[in-house]
């Protein structure tokens, strides 16, 4: 379930994008005719969201108005509308757990309620050390290894269980960088039982037997 | 030009018509929210789908072209269920409190709902509810009742010009918001009322006060501004409750200014509903005959001369000129701000260019006036004009904020003489213009060297090919109901400003905005009018008069076009129809003027001046040399009107007036910032 998204209530006067941030929105702009640099909205948020801590402040959408000549009201309406967005202060690791139909079937409930119980927080708070925030949002397209969790944006964990979620929590707690990707061991997104079938055409193109 | 039927029926149309539209011409009706005839079409309510012959599905109306041999049906089982569909949808988070709602009676929703909706609910769940927005003190909100048209975010975007309006967040969270919290600043922020099809934006000012189907709907004609907006009266018993617009595509389209709008409060606030006659220097309660006769006691023998109000309606006038006639004085004067301004030709104080005519041009000079200010609806056109194809504008005079982008080229006349001389930026783009236009405003008039600044800029237009065959770009932008009018009746003087104020009789007709301490001590001062404003507040005798929603009077518009405006309601107390009064003093002082009802003393306008005989017509005036050659000052031309929401008696005595002067210069948005 999504949630209305609503600004901080305590907000930094300004924001300047990092000189290498400003290079950066120098070519996402240059993808686009002259007159239409307003289609290059969605990457500045992402720019503001990943230099300001994973947040997007009021400050950070006015400056992206201003470079790309844009009411701001705009930029506001596509920060609230997209849920990778953050207007919020978030964790230093925000883990995002999917818990649409697949993931669903597979134990994803199971997954959160471990690891809400694992840090004392609820999906949509943060702990008090600021270290994970806990959200749940919707299908990310990684089905064939459901379920998944998604951390920053960035790194998905995959075949989660209870305990295998809590064990990445407690990797990335003591500052450690888990292996992102299937936690059950398994190959990619090959089946669950290991490879069962075109053995033979994969011997005859050379291929080693898994 | 393709041809289609639509329920049976066969209908030529223009190509790019959509099918609403194409329907409209043949009265069939489609329901519709998110459509509106001067806004894009989004077509994200659904409400308007039909069924299209070969279409599996049922096609929005509004934003399908119509094509050749198209078969329409706007009542065949499949639209009906569709729009069944959607009402039902529609519904769901809409809450049932049309009771409490200050759009019931007149709310498309519960219309269509009527129409085309289920007699009850499948709903079972909870509603949601949305916290309601800031926007200021003339637009209430309850954004639970909003339906997600989005006509309101448009208008701001397309017409206002303010783009704090958006769609925010998704899904079942969506809700119509400003950014953070930001108030709406607009000059035409009343018309997301009506544009509005729910009860989500409602009239803060008129919240609960009454009901649709309680008041008595009067057509007229609004006189705050000079552009004579079309405007509907609706009261109930002897009050005006609110003031609606009324579609004249050429005038005012659907808006009206805030100030049309909302200062109909004033109305009822600080009015004369008694004579006053002035009796050891204190303004004493008077009766009708007492008032005439401390007139009559003073008018014998002595100079009089008359000041024509900018509320005034052109029956009044011609009936007061009459009067001085009679009395052996031509001394009537309607310019309340001194300066001579040559006004011997109609081309020199008209808006030629016409308002719909504006819509032509591709180049526009703006010198010394702020139209979103002085005339927001003409502002509002200009900008549409902008929207349609980018034209320039250039600006001289103090530097304004409008809701386009403008070259801002210099403070006073010398940029105007250096245009001249085809200096500059913008003389480039005027002389490339195929229809250049020019308006002047009365700030850049109201100096001592206005009749050089009209001469300068009648150059100007003429060295930049703006009046020709078929196009006339010079236009002065008046800001008084009355001034065309009392102009075209012959309202000037050859008598200057400090002698018109020195003289024994000085008769005002609804002047206030004269300088009242220039006035001689000794001059006997007759106000006639409806506020008690700074004209009653120095006169020695008061007469009574109608406001504009109290008579049935003839204004004429900036662009010199007539219109007639109707009583909607009684003037309070003793007060009188203002030419009334007139025709009553006139007999008693013996000089009986030859009038007795409305159709006589307008037989007598036409006499004056046959343009009053063609109601809502505009007469082109010739080009003709005005002005005086001569050398300008180097002062900056200022602005006529400070402030927007505080222009005459009426909207001076408005509480909401108030408010709104009060919001902006807390916001400190410049354009409510007095400099004038």
């Amino acid at each position: 379930m999504s949630h209305a998204q609503k600004v901080h209530f305590e907000q930094p006067k300004e924001f300047k994008f990092s000189a290498a941030n400003m290079k950066k929105i120098e070519s996402h702009v240059a993808k686009y005719p002259k007159g239409r640099q307003a289609s290059a909205v969605m990457p500045l948020l992402d720019l503001a969201q990943n230099q300001n801590d994973g947040w997007i402040p009021e400050a950070a959408m006015e400056e992206i108005g201003r470079i790309l000549g844009m009411p701001r009201i705009k930029v506001f309406e596509v920060a609230t509308f997209y849920t990778m967005y953050n207007l919020q202060p978030k964790g230093k690791h925000h883990i995002q757990f999917c818990t649409t139909t697949p993931c669903w079937l597979n134990g994803s409930a199971e997954v959160v309620s471990a690891c809400e119980k694992h840090l004392g927080i609820k999906l949509g708070e943060t702990t008090p050390d600021g270290n994970f925030s806990l959200s749940e949002v919707e299908c990310l397209g990684a089905c064939v290894n459901a379920p998944v969790a998604q951390r920053n944006g960035d790194d998905f964990y995959e075949d989660l269980t209870p305990e295998n979620a809590v064990k990445v929590l407690d990797a990335l707690k003591a500052g450690k960088k888990p292996a992102h990707g299937s936690q059950t061991g398994r190959t990619t997104s090959m089946g669950v039982k290991g490879a069962t079938c075109l053995h033979e055409q994969a011997e005859k193109c050379g291929v080693k037997k898994c | 030009m393709p041809k289609l039927t639509i329920d049976g029926m066969e209908v030529e149309v223009a190509p790019g018509t959509s099918i609403i539209q194409a329907a409209e011409q043949l009265g069939v009706e489609i329901p519709r929210f998110c459509y509106h005839d001067k806004l894009s079409v989004p077509a994200n309510c659904r409400m308007c789908l039909v069924e299209v012959e070969k279409s599996p599905k049922p096609v929005a109306s509004c934003a399908m072209p119509c094509a050749d041999g198209m078969k329409v049906f706007t009542q065949s089982p499949l639209a009906q269920k569709a729009r069944k569909g959607v009402m039902e949808m529609l519904l769901v988070n809409h809450p049932l409190d049309c009771p409490i709602c200050d759009q019931g009676g007149e709310c498309d929703l519960q219309d269509q709902a009527v129409a085309y909706g289920f007699d009850r609910s499948r709903y079972q769940e909870e509603k949601r509810a949305v916290k309601d927005k800031e926007l200021g003190p003339l637009v209430k909100t309850v954004m639970t009742r909003c339906i997600h048209c989005t006509r309101c975010v448009r208008f701001g975007e397309e017409i206002a010009g303010v783009e704090e309006m958006g769609i925010l967040n998704r899904g079942e969270h969506l809700e119509i918001g400003t950014y953070v919290a930001q108030m709406m600043t607009s000059e035409l922020s009343g018309n997301l009322i009506d544009v509005c099809p729910v009860g989500a934006l409602t009239s803060k000012p008129y919240a609960f006060t009454a009901r649709p189907w309680e008041l008595r709907k009067t057509e007229s004609i609004d006189v705050l501004d000079a552009v004579g907006s079309n405007i509907r009266i609706d009261c109930r018993g002897g009050e005006v409750m609110r003031i609606l617009p009324r579609l004249h595509e050429d005038v005012n389209e659907e808006w009206i200014s805030d100030k049309t709008r909302f200062a109909v409060d004033g109305l009822k606030s600080q009015r004369l509903d008694k004579p006053y006659v002035r009796k050891n220097g204190k303004l004493q309660p008077a009766t009708w005959p007492e008032a005439f006769e401390a007139i009559k006691a003073k008018i014998s023998g002595g100079k009089i001369g008359a000041v024509i109000g900018d509320l005034a309606d052109c029956e009044s006038i011609i009936a007061l000129k009459d009067l001085l006639k009679a009395l052996g004085s031509s001394t009537i004067e309607c310019r309340q701000y001194g300066a001579q301004v040559d006004v011997s030709q109609p081309v020199g104080y008209l808006f030629n260019t016409t308002i719909a005519g504006i819509e032509q041009a591709d180049a526009i000079l703006l010198v010394g006036t702020n139209p979103r200010v002085e005339a927001a609806i003409i502002n509002a056109r200009i900008r549409k004009t902008w929207l349609a194809k980018r034209i320039k504008v250039g600006v001289i005079g103090p530097q304004i904020k409008l809701n386009y982008p403008t070259k801002y080229l210099g403070a006073g006349p010398e940029t105007l003489e250096e245009l001249l001389n085809g200096k500059g930026a913008f003389a480039d783009i005027l002389g490339k213009a195929k229809n250049p236009m020019m308006i002047l405003g009365t700030g850049a008039l109201r100096r001592a060297d206005g009749l050089a600044v009209q001469s300068l800029a009648r150059k100007v237009a003429e060295k930049y090919n703006m009046v020709k065959e078929g196009w006339n770009g010079f236009n002065v932008l008046n800001t008084a109901a009355s001034r065309v009018g009392a102009l075209e009746l012959g309202c000037t003087t050859g008598v200057s400003f400090d002698d018109l104020l020195k003289l024994d009789v000085l008769y005002l007709l609804g002047a206030d905005e004269l300088p009242m301490d220039k006035i001689s001590k000794s001059s006997f001062v007759i106000y006639q009018g409806h506020h008690g404003d700074r004209g009653a507040a120095r006169a020695d005798v008061i007469l009574p008069g109608a406001a504009y929603t109290e008579k049935n009077a003839t204004y004429v518009n900036l662009e010199g076009r007539p219109q007639t405006a109707r009583q909607a309601v009684f003037p309070p107390g003793e007060a009188r129809e203002d030419w009334k009064i007139i025709r009553a003093l006139s007999e008693v002082l013996g000089k009986t003027l030859p009038y007795d009802n409305l159709a006589q003393i307008r037989q007598r306008l036409v006499k004056e001046n046959a343009l009053f005989g063609d109601i809502d017509v505009i007469r082109p005036a010739k080009w003709a040399a005005f002005g005086k050659d001569g050398k300008c000052d180097k002062a900056p031309f200022v602005l006529s009107i400070g402030n927007f929401y505080m222009t005459d008696p009426i909207s001076r005595a408005s509480k909401t007036m108030a408010e709104c002067t009060e919001a902006l210069l807390n916001s400190g948005d410049e354009k409510a910032v007095a400099h004038g």
